[in-house]
């Protein structure tokens, strides 16, 4: 029996984001639900979000995202034989919705599947998407990170509405032939499965819900050593990180998180601000709008943390295209 | 370990500095957190985890709730200290 060959490595070849059209401010909230604008920015450290619409699903957003990445890789549609969505609020529980997405971008018969690891899913199916690629499964991926957390949102609610929303990020993964090229790092990912009663939707009838307190103790100790380790697997120093871009889950996290890193040189990700907390598509859509922005320089190494609901959670280094 | 309550009070100050931005000489036992250091309870929550990697002290997160002002948390940590 043959086993596939592949390449050396795996790199990011573009990103895409999307957000919904619809702005949501602290001061709309603060019309329904007893909160402020002042202290959710201080708090939680959001000013704004997106809403999809109501008819606007997982797949739309996903296919917006994948879109804009695919453009930008300068790679076809035929060229990517794998899709892989990571959403954990799909309003459809079968067909898939990569194979949807793969449908409406015109990509043909690819291998497609969804995956959920909660906020972790980006860089659990990033690392699932270069190990293909190294491997020979697959020669080009597309990933997306697509959710519509709206949808289980209870409004009135206001240790939770303030904080999710919805939006859709996505990476094109290709092969590196020079080791030297190489640009996705090995992941470092695990779970804490006793945190399990800390962030979860009970049932399809559920709301989300979050023990804020519990949630922050655990992510500001428990994942700076994992952030550290997965510099290290990648051989990075965290000195030498140009930006740090963990799951947006609370701008006091990702600050806690940011001051242990050892990183004071590297930009660290507040898309927050202006997205909300948009679970597995949080760090794509971040890393998007970053290099929009041209806030990193093409090939720099950048950290990426995932975490969220399990607890589960996954870290890899990669350069940016 | 047996630590004076200034011992303490300067440790705190340390760690209040780098976790809230508060001058550690403006960390004096009177204080309220929330009213006069301005600290809210998440910002709690990360003095409690420094407190425990420097005085070897765990503060749960329901004991936290009732520490207010800077001399709670001393007492806390000093007693906490001697029966360990």
């Amino acid at each position: 029996m043959r086993l596939t060959e592949g390449s050396a490595g795996a790199r990011v070849l573009a990103f895409g984001g999307y957000q919904p059209a619809k702005v949501v401010t602290n001061d709309d909230l603060a019309a329904t639900v007893d909160t402020n604008d002042e202290w959710i920015r201080s708090r939680v450290g959001i000013a704004s979000r997106r809403i999809a619409g109501p008819d606007e699903t997982v797949a739309d957003m996903a296919v917006a995202a994948g879109g804009k990445a695919l453009a930008a890789s300068g790679l076809s549609p035929r060229d990517i034989d794998l899709v892989i969505v990571a959403t954990c609020t799909p309003e459809v529980q079968i067909p898939n919705t990569a194979a949807t997405v793969a449908r409406r971008l015109g990509i043909a018969a690819p291998g497609a599947y969804d995956m959920n690891a909660a906020c972790a899913g980006f860089c659990y199916a990033l690392a699932s998407a270069a190990d293909a690629v190294r491997t020979g499964t697959a020669g080009n991926v597309l990933v997306i990170g697509s959710e519509k957390l709206s949808q289980w949102i209870d409004w009135t609610d206001r240790s939770t509405c303030i904080i999710f929303a919805d939006g859709a990020g996505a990476a094109v993964v290709g092969p590196a032939d020079d080791p030297a090229e190489a640009g996705i790092g090995p992941v470092v990912w695990g779970s804490a499965g006793d945190m399990a009663d800390k962030i979860y939707i009970k049932d399809r009838d559920s709301f989300i819900f979050q023990e804020g307190q519990a949630v922050f103790r655990w992510a500001t100790t428990a994942l700076h050593p994992v952030a550290k380790q997965a510099c290290e697997r990648a051989g990075v120093e965290p000195a030498e990180l140009a930006a740090f871009v963990p799951h947006q889950a609370n701008l006091r996290i990702v600050e806690a998180i940011a001051r242990k890193l050892g990183a004071p040189q590297a930009l660290v990700a507040d898309d927050i601000v202006t997205a909300g907390n948009t679970s597995s598509a949080s760090i794509p859509l971040a890393l998007s709008r970053m290099l929009e922005r041209g806030e990193i320089p093409s090939g720099a190494p950048v950290l990426l943390l995932g975490f969220g609901a399990g607890i589960c959670y996954a870290g890899q280094v990669i350069t940016v295209p | 370990m047996a630590m004076t309550d200034q011992e303490i009070l300067t440790g705190l100050g340390e760690i209040i500095d780098e976790v809230a931005g508060v001058p550690a000489d403006q960390v004096t036992p009177d204080k309220t957190f929330v009213d006069d250091l301005d600290i809210d309870s998440l910002s709690m929550v990360e003095i409690a985890v420094a407190a425990q990697d420097k005085f070897g002290v765990e503060i749960p997160d329901d004991q936290l709730k009732d520490l207010k002002t800077v001399q709670d948390v001393i007492d806390y940590v000093r007693k906490s200290s001697v029966s360990a």
